[in-house]
């Protein structure tokens, strides 16, 4: 056979299977991590867990107080983001064809969706913990919120350019003034898209660690008062898993595992969603 | 008699007297309500536009204490001693750069990898599924990773990997110093790959979307000349979209300088600076997740902030330049079709 092409074939070969390992490469990651959550969590995961408060340093309890506070946060920092990102992502695609605010806007938005979530922290602590004198709940909420602002724009922008404009048309020719078409029809028509952007966002923030170090602090007792520092379970995580003993390492290992298969179930119930109607 | 609408909303029909009339009272709101959604959509609007300027001024005015007192010279200074209030930049800075350099060289390649299996090789049916299992990867959790980077692969890339490393590649000459020092399983190494593991599904996405672009007569022209898979990857596909390969690149990048808490657990949080890549080192955001809450004096305060305000703008450039790159081959594509 001709050597030239038996030389390329051979580069085929090579490349194509590099690529197959490249994937294997990903899996393998993915499979180890979540094999090694399972097996550390199964451990952990006892109803204590959910009863207990976190105990002190070598002490057996639970995380109770961490869940309850992070669910407030998450809670609070959706309810602040999603109305912003919608009202906003709105504004993009409904009004934003003329003008330099919407470009801009979508723009900058990109940008602060990838920001570093530890600078948004320190932006909270700048101008409002600093200001208030003491970390608290609110501060967590809010950082959390300027996290979730991003990527409910982002998605209610692209959900609603998906709107076919003839409907749009269709209610502007029925006499449908703008406020009532983009409500009535425009929010309906991408419902599922929108509520995919804010379940990917309660997934995304469900986690994030670095924006509550300098907002929300930590709590080692029974707390749910905003206004004072809130314990949370990434924080609790991340401070029990740096300690040295065991007892925190195993509750660190449960929160961890909660929280991982939490954040994997939001996700695999937005694609879910999104698919069905699309 | 033109049957202009007038502004009442009723057509002047012949022979019938115009009753005189006010608009109803459903339709004089309307204009009222449009105004208002109108702007208060916009008004969110600004404020998203103006959040990425607020951040910047809060910072600048937060380090204010650290650029005055140091001014230029904080970015090149290594020494950083909160005893004696004397604080640079550089160590952290060179930390950043290398864990997200280290990075970059594993997960470009993947990526690429794995982007061209998806798009080229896998069957339809399992483009989904593998798919979304590389899209997890983003969803697992930055602190998820530190810790399991901290407890499993760390010991274990201490006793298999790291001597393996010495005794085969440790052995040439630049790889002599890289790979110096007592293996210890955290460092600067190890931060890097646990990087590359978390940035592959943002640059696997961008490379996916983009390839999908190529218009299937290029490539099926290229399959009619005979030639293989790869040929039309790297000489047709890849070519056409340079610029948003680039651009996916740079998003990761942005990614992998920001990441804090990760890094936070396996790069061993030492301020120093050493040619070694196994000794630990620290980078700016795991300077700022440990030493932050501790600070006392404004000074310090003031150092860590203007920390994280060299890391915003850094990211804030690099992620700019990757949307732009994006968005010109969104345009050129726009042009051609």
């Amino acid at each position: 056979m001709n050597p030239v092409y038996v030389r390329r074939r051979r580069v085929n070969a090579l490349m194509m299977s590099l690529a197959v390992a490249a994937l294997a490469f990903g899996l393998f990651w993915l499979l180890w991590i979540l094999g090694v959550l399972l097996w550390e969590g199964a451990g952990a995961l006892r109803l204590s867990l959910f009863t207990q408060m976190t105990p002190p340093p070598g002490g057996d309890g639970g995380l109770a107080n961490a869940i309850v506070g992070s669910i407030l946060m998450a809670g609070a920092g959706t309810l602040i983001g999603t109305p912003v990102g919608i009202l906003a992502g709105t504004y993009l695609a409904e009004y934003g064809r003329r003008g330099w605010l919407a470009p801009a806007t979508r723009f900058i938005n990109d940008v602060l969706l990838s920001a570093p979530s530890i600078v948004i922290g320190l932006f909270v602590y700048a101008v409002y913990v600093s200001r208030v004198g003491h970390f608290s709940g609110w501060a967590g909420a809010l950082a959390l919120a300027i996290i979730v602002v991003p990527v409910v724009v982002r998605t209610t922008d692209d959900m609603l350019k998906l709107v076919p404009n003839s409907l749009r048309e269709a209610a502007a020719a029925l006499g449908c003034p703008s406020w009532k078409m983009i409500t009535m029809v425009s929010y309906r028509a991408a419902r599922a898209g929108i509520v995919t952007g804010v379940l990917l966002a309660v997934a995304r923030i469900a986690g994030e660690t670095a924006p509550l170090l300098f907002t929300a602090l930590n709590n080692q007792f029974w707390s749910t008062d905003m206004n004072r520092p809130l314990a949370n379970l990434p924080v609790v995580i991340f401070q029990f898993a740096m300690s040295p003993y065991d007892d925190w390492h195993r509750l660190a290992w449960g929160g961890a595992a909660l929280i991982t298969l939490l954040v994997l179930a939001i996700n695999v119930a937005a694609r879910a969603l999104f698919s069905r109607k699309h | 008699m033109s049957f202009v609408l007038d502004n009442t909303g009723t057509i002047p029909v012949p022979g019938v007297v115009p009753v005189p009339h006010s608009r109803p009272p459903m339709l004089r709101n309307n204009a009222l309500m449009d105004a208002l959604f109108r702007n208060t959509t916009r008004f969110f609007a600004f404020v998203v536009f103006s959040l990425l300027a607020a951040i910047l001024v809060s910072l600048v005015v937060g380090g204010w204490p650290s650029i005055a007192k140091f001014g230029g010279t904080f970015l090149f200074n290594p020494e950083w001693d909160p005893v004696q209030e004397e604080f640079g930049a550089l160590v952290p800075i060179v930390g950043t750069l290398a864990t997200s350099a280290i990075a970059l060289a594993i997960a470009i390649p993947v990526s690429f990898g794995i982007a061209l299996f998806l798009t080229e090789l896998s069957p339809v049916w399992l483009r989904r599924p593998l798919g979304t299992a590389i899209e997890m990867l983003a969803a697992i959790p930055s602190i998820i990773y530190g810790m399991w980077g901290l407890f499993v692969f760390a010991p274990a890339f201490q006793t298999y990997v790291q001597p393996a490393l010495q005794n085969t590649v440790g052995q040439l000459p630049i790889f002599s110093t890289l790979f110096s020092g007592p293996p210890m399983g955290i460092g600067m190494l190890t931060a890097g790959i646990i990087l590359s593991v978390m940035v592959i599904p943002f640059i696997t996405a961008v490379m996916r979307d983009v390839f999908e672009l190529v218009p299937p007569l290029l490539k099926e022209s290229a399959y009619g000349l005979g030639s293989t898979t790869w040929e039309v990857v790297w000489r047709v596909v890849l070519p056409f979209t340079k610029v948003g390969v680039i651009g996916g690149v740079m998003l990761g990048l942005g990614r992998a300088l920001g990441e804090t808490m990760a890094v936070t657990f396996v790069i061993g949080n030492a301020h120093n600076l050493s040619r070694s890549l196994f000794a630990p080192g620290n980078s700016i955001a795991s300077a700022l997740a440990n030493e932050f809450n501790e600070a006392v004096g404004e000074v310090y305060t003031a150092a860590l902030i203007e920390l994280g305000l060299i890391l915003f703008v850094i990211t804030t450039v690099v992620l700019a330049c990757s949307k732009l790159l994006l968005m010109q081959l969104a345009r050129r594509e726009g042009v051609k079709s």
